[in-house]
């Protein structure tokens, strides 16, 4: 026993040893929870922004001109003025996302109270946009003539107001969940890549069957691996969640981070055994690589880190609750965004340590079979 | 003759190197034609180098001149022009090989390539085949045979055509001596049915030695000496080449050189029993029996011979005695214990080193015997100690502190058996030690051996190919097969056999043993073949059979697409990769918000409130939860997750409605998710103003607003995520996954060393990328029809346009993406380099330029210039115009005949970078 926890102990310091020396590799995990972060922030966008639209104006009127010169950056580029014509062509041809059709006698009907009507041709194969964008061309145009008509001494009465209040992120600024999202997906993608490889590089150079004639067994050297890349990511997590998000990309988060780090190192637990999991069946690492775009991909996007959980069918969100990601994800936009404490939580807490048993008992037959 | 014929070879002052490591230091050099040369001296000396030149399989470096076949190798169209005539085997077993090919795959691949017919390629490889003795095992995968037999098998894919020059690099390397013996054999009869032909074989087997007719000794990239066998033995007054070779290096080399004397074995007195006791050791893989019977007692301190080709069962015996491997039947015992694997503390008595260099190269020399010295338990007090003394022992102090990836082969050797020997096992294990080390190295390796054995009386068990190691062990066991056949001490084996050496003595034994195979190699003398009169081409069939030889690009193709669908990673990848992933983004990609939950907190309950919240209960977005009471349990709910909205209605809202004051109602949104959010927002105000015109409408008979927005949603009238996207996603994974595949179908021949065929062979850069090209565009097009019954079937989203054009355009655009694989691949050289590479060099710009988000018309600067260049770009076009639109051909011809374009220029810049010989 004793020389067991002190085998797992200097082969996982070996782990570290060899991993400090791949230049290439630390690159990349400082890249990934540095720069990348950053580069998301700056890159994340609302739903909509520089989308482009024609304006067919044919009331020229200045309550129309205003109308024209409400859509603008950074939600719009400047409208393009085009012909009638021309409209079927060139959406066909798909230059604009929104082309709107001012109709005669616009600002005079409007005044008459005829309620006159504008055309807005959306062009709805580009789904997030078209949806959002109709609705803010919906407020500036309705913003835009009440403010003609007050400017113009109407009064408008309304039954009720919409107030809408945003919990947790007031401005519904999109870079926060994006760069907590992508540092999640860091997460799992080196708890994978990094355990994998190891494993790989071992077997690939000899070293492991060279371990298997020590006196060491493989539960030893799975529980090695797994331990130093752990704590190489959750290192990585915590700094970058502190020097990076929090301070640097200025980005607020709500609640207790020890509760989030937590879920870190219970994920990593699971993600890690299935790295060695992949790297049994992978026989050399471009098989590793080609397994972890079919394996990562779909790990994230149906977890519930890209879109919405609840929109998916019914049984893939229930197939989805096998994989630690999932819970991860309701983990981290729970703490995170909005402050959620460990009665809000402990389920996921659970389901995580419970896969991730299973996956390492698994990657453990897995792995000793390999041998 | 001219005199210039008489040199097959010449070099003049050639220098060469890699990077630091100087290779080839102004060598000069002229071997004789018509003769079977024999290129001598341990590994790394230059001699690959040197043959790498010579066959043109390397770009000619800065200084020196080499001719070969009377004419410049630096001249492209001289290499154009001999490159045919030579038969170049590379180092390693089966380097040119495929493993996964069958032999008669492999063979036939060569046929075609030298543009054999049908006919033709039958005659000959049934002779060859049947000359070798691989004709019985035509149908076995190459990766399959017998060290010996993969050479055998190179040998015959190099003389598929009757080349003037053969390379050999290092051919009988792991090969057991029958093996090759037979392949001597078999090389001197080519030599009689074609004696015009010359032939250079590096080797650093010594004993071989003898068997050439001329002798080039090389030494750190210089020649040492030339001549024939006899002239260097004489020259150097030794008995034999091994010892020749010594002499021949400089002064500094030989020092510390002696001759190395084994002393009697002398059993210390207080030794009861034997060290390792084998007694019917058996090992079945399935029907596979790789260890058969085997038996033996090895007494302490004795060192004890294992010798045997590859894969003859010598590691799988080691891995039993180590306890890696359990017996199938029979028991090995040691120390009179019978052998447990599942107990560790036996672990602790053997040392083991295995064939290949198994330290950690990530690790420092001192943190590599630190890390085996803390799992073999030694007390960490006397870690530091014990480090200190294998060190000075092993010669090991000035390189304590680098990485071992750097040292030469003989340092690293002396490094393992250090970290086997340091927490002073009874029992060393030794997996070919000494394999590609230098004669003087491996002795001063067996002076460490020989001491570890007599003076600590470690018992040693060691695996050799080289018989005059096999000469200082104590007793040795000859394998086969499987078998042991015979085991005692080498000079009684000598003896029993009435042999002169060892090896004959070991031939006899494997003939008796195996006497099918040994007949049946039995060589058939050929007569020597006619030469047949070719008649010239001219003009563009000239220039098509020299570039782009039609049967030459099939046969390439017919070669990728065996080895792809022999490997179920990456055929899976490539007819159900896009699948997968299309399953995965059409489930996972919906911006159709559905379901959301929410609750309402309704302070009124009044009519005109209740009223209000059922209009939003309505509607097919939400999923009304059980209400919200007060603002705690709202922040909680939300808090939770338990509901993504909160509707709160305020006091007198009823009543203020009424009156005119514009009561406000308070949504509050869970804004974790902004994406989501900002969608709940759109809902609420499109619910709010329906609410607002039903009020109208009841009063006053009018609708409520100013104006009427009428949103025409074209192409997509139900604004569904799926026909949106399902025309994106198709292109993207069609994109991705076939870059990905053809990249690595060239880089893998790189990493893999098989590229070599595309250097020395007659294939042209063209056919070699075009080949390897088409089974993936045919793939890609399988992957395509299941993607669109699947969009069509399983998604619901029909084709409303012309789908004859949608294959057309797709079929272009798939040879594209295949071609931009095919340049990922030209500018790296490892596997896994070129996966990221490629997914993030196709994801890249066709998600940010391409029109996916926002149309290419709209983007400025360089982004504009990626997206129209961008093949992406015209496809998004083409199926979006085809799936939403209902577009025919004629509306797309500009994107479609923009896809065209691209194609020869693509395909150009592919095969110009793509090298045609190694630099």
């Amino acid at each position: 026993m004793r020389y067991c926890l002190k085998n797992i102990y200097y082969l996982g310091v070996k782990e570290l040893q060899g991993l400090l020396r791949d230049k290439l590799l630390i690159l990349l995990i400082i890249y990934s929870f540095s720069l990348q972060l950053y580069t998301v922030k700056t890159s994340s966008t609302d739903t909509i922004s520089d989308a482009a639209v024609a304006i067919i104006d044919n009331d020229g009127s200045q309550l129309s001109k205003r109308l024209v010169d409400g859509i603008a950056p950074p939600y719009f580029l400047v409208p393009k003025a085009i012909n009638y014509e021309e409209i079927d062509a060139s959406m066909d041809r798909g230059d604009y996302t929104f082309v709107i059709v001012i109709p005669n006698n616009f600002e005079r009907d409007v005044q008459a109270g005829n309620c006159p009507e504008i055309q807005l041709n959306v062009d709805a194969t580009r789904m997030g946009q078209a949806f959002t964008g109709a609705g803010y061309i919906q407020q500036i145009f309705n913003q835009e003539t009440r403010d003609f008509l007050h400017d113009s001494g109407v009064n408008i009465q309304t039954l009720a107001e919409v107030n809408i209040r945003n919990r947790f992120n007031p401005n519904l600024t999109g870079s926060w969940f994006d760069v907590l999202m992508q540092l999640a997906n860091s997460v799992t993608m080196f708890a994978i890549i990094l355990t994998g490889a190891a494993l790989i590089r071992e077997r690939e150079r000899g070293t492991l069957e060279h371990l298997m004639v020590m006196p060491v067994t493989a539960f030893q050297i799975m529980a090695s691996k797994v331990w130093s890349m752990t704590v190489v990511v959750f290192l990585a997590t915590g700094v970058s969640l502190l020097l990076v998000v929090k301070w640097w990309l200025d980005i607020p988060t709500m609640g207790n981070l020890w509760l989030f780090m937590g879920g870190v190192a219970l994920h990593l637990f699971a993600m890690t055994a299935m790295g060695i999991f992949l790297a049994c069946v992978a026989e050399s690492m471009p098989q590793l690589g080609m397994l972890m775009i079919l394996v990562l991909l779909p790990l994230q996007m149906l977890s519930g880190g890209s879109t919405p959980r609840e929109s998916m069918p019914d049984f893939v969100q229930n197939v989805m609750l096998l994989a630690p990601t999932t819970h991860f994800n309701i983990i981290a936009q729970g703490v995170l965004f909005r402050g959620a404490n460990l009665l809000d939580i402990w389920k996921e807490y659970l389901w995580i340590a419970g896969i991730g048993s299973v996956f390492y008992t698994y990657s453990l037959s897995k792995f000793r079979k390999s041998l | 003759m001219s005199e210039q014929q008489d040199y097959v070879v010449r070099l003049n002052g050639v220098s060469m190197s890699y990077g630091k490591v100087q290779a080839l230091r102004n060598l000069s050099l002229q071997i004789p034609a018509r003769t079977f040369v024999g290129l001598i001296g341990p590994d790394g000396v230059g001699k690959s180098s040197m043959l790498s030149l010579v066959t043109g399989a390397h770009a000619m470096p800065e200084e020196g001149e080499l001719t070969v076949l009377g004419g410049d190798m630096r001249s492209k169209a001289h290499r154009d022009l001999v490159c045919p005539k030579i038969a170049y085997m590379p180092q390693g077993l089966g380097k040119n090989l495929y493993f996964t090919l069958t032999v008669e795959e492999n063979l036939q691949f060569f046929a075609g390539l030298f543009g054999h017919n049908q006919a033709e390629a039958r005659k000959r490889i049934d002779r060859l085949t049947k000359s070798t003795g691989l004709y019985r095992f035509l149908n076995r995968p190459a990766g399959k045979l017998s060290g010996g037999m993969k050479q055998k098998l190179g040998l015959c894919c190099s003389l598929i055509h009757d080349p003037d020059l053969l390379v050999l690099d290092e051919p009988t390397t792991g090969v057991d001596p029958l093996a090759r013996r037979q392949f001597w054999d078999l090389v001197d009869n080519v030599r009689i049915q074609q004696p015009q032909m010359s032939v250079i074989v590096a080797t650093a087997y010594m004993d071989e030695a003898q068997r050439f007719d001329w002798l080039v000794a090389m030494d750190d990239g210089q020649v040492l000496a030339t001549g024939t066998p006899k002239e260097l033995l004489e020259r150097t007054g030794q008995p034999n080449l091994d010892a020749a070779f010594i002499k021949l290096l400089p002064e500094e080399k030989q020092a510390g050189h002696k001759d190395l004397i084994v002393p009697p074995l002398e059993i210390p007195s207080d030794t009861t029993g034997y060290s390792i006791e084998a007694n019917g050791l058996t090992k079945r893989f399935g029907d596979f029996t790789a260890v058969d019977h085997v038996s033996f007692q090895i007494r302490r301190g004795e060192i004890f011979g294992f010798l045997g080709s590859n894969g003859c069962g010598k590691t799988t015996t080691m891995r039993m005695l180590t306890g890696l491997l359990t017996p199938t039947e029979g028991e090995a015992k040691l120390f009179g214990q019978k052998l447990d694997a599942e107990n560790l503390e036996t672990r602790l008595h053997i040392g083991y080193m295995t064939q290949l260099f198994s330290l950690y190269n990530e690790l420092t020399v001192y943190q590599n015997l630190q890390l085996y010295a803390r799992l073999c338990r030694i007390p960490e007090k006397e870690i530091a100690e014990r480090i200190e003394g294998m060190i000075n022992r092993f010669g090991l102090n000035e390189i304590r502190n680098t990485t071992p990836e750097s040292l030469p082969l003989g340092m690293k050797q002396r490094l393992s058996l250090a970290a086997a020997a340091i927490h002073n096992p009874d029992i060393l294990i030794l997996d070919e030690p000494t394999s590609g080390v230098d004669p003087v190295a491996r002795d001063s390796f067996w002076e460490l051996i020989i001491e570890l054995s007599r003076r600590d009386h470690v018992t040693i068990f060691i695996t050799t190919h080289f018989m005059n190691e096999a000469e200082r062990c104590d007793r040795i066991s000859l394998m086969h097969a499987g078998r042991s056949l015979a085991c005692d001490a080498p000079q009684k084996l000598v003896e029993e056999r009435k042999a002169k050496t060892l090896e004959e003595a070991f031939i006899g034994y494997l003939e008796d043993a195996d006497p099918v195979s040994a007949a049946s190699d039995k060589l058939e003398n050929a007569e020597p073949e006619p030469v047949k009169e070719v008649k010239p081409k001219t003009g563009l069939a000239k220039f098509f059979d020299k570039y782009f030889n039609l049967k030459r690009v099939a046969t390439c193709c017919w070669r990728e697409t065996l080895e792809l669908m022999r490997d179920p990673i990456r055929m899976t990848l490539a007819t159900f990769g896009a699948v997968i992933l299309m399953l995965v983004m059409g489930y996972g990609i919906t911006l159709d918000v559905e379901d959301l939950k929410f609750a309402v907190y309704d302070e009124d309950q009044s009519l005109t409130s209740i009223h209000y919240a059922q209009n939003i209960t309505g509607s097919i977005y939400f999923k009304e939860m059980p209400p919200v009471h007060s603002l705690d349990e709202m922040e909680n709910r939300l808090r939770e997750g338990d509901v993504s909205l909160v509707v709160q209605i305020p006091m007198n809202f009823g009543k203020d409605v009424q009156r005119g004051a514009c009561p406000q109602v308070a949504y509050w949104i869970d804004g974790a998710d902004p994406g989501r959010a900002e969608t709940i927002v759109g809902y609420v105000e499109g619910i709010h103003s329906l609410w607002l015109n039903e009020q109208n409408q009841r009063a006053n008979g009018a609708s409520a607003g100013l104006f009427d927005l009428e949103t025409r949603n074209r192409y997509n009238p139900d604004v569904k995520s799926l026909p949106a996207m399902v025309p994106c996603v198709m292109p993207l994974l069609l994109l991705m996954i076939p870059a990905i595949l053809a990249a690595l179908a060239i880089v893998r021949e790189k990493e893999m060393g098989s590229i070599i065929n595309l250097y020395v062979t007659p294939l042209s850069r063209g056919e070699f990328m075009i080949g390897k090209q088409l089974p993936y565009i045919f793939f890609s097009m399988i992957s395509f029809v299941i993607l669109l019954l699947m969009s069509v079937f399983l998604f619901k989203v029909p084709i409303k346009g012309s789908t004859a054009t949608l294959f057309l355009a797709l079929f272009l655009y798939t040879i594209i993406t295949t071609g931009m694989g095919l340049l990922a691949s030209s500018v790296t050289k490892s596997q896994i380099a070129v996966i990221f590479l490629t997914m993030i060099g196709t994801m890249l710009p066709a998600e940010q330029y391409c029109g996916l988000i926002n149309p290419v018309s709209s983007l400025q600067g360089g982004g504009r210039l990626i997206g129209e260049l961008y093949p992406t770009s015209h496809m998004f076009t083409i199926s979006r115009g085809i799936f939403n639109k209902a577009l025919e051909f004629g509306d797309l011809t500009s994107p479609i005949m923009k896809l065209l374009i691209t194609i020869p220029i693509l395909l150009t810049i592919c095969i110009l970078l793509q090298k045609k010989q190694e630099s």
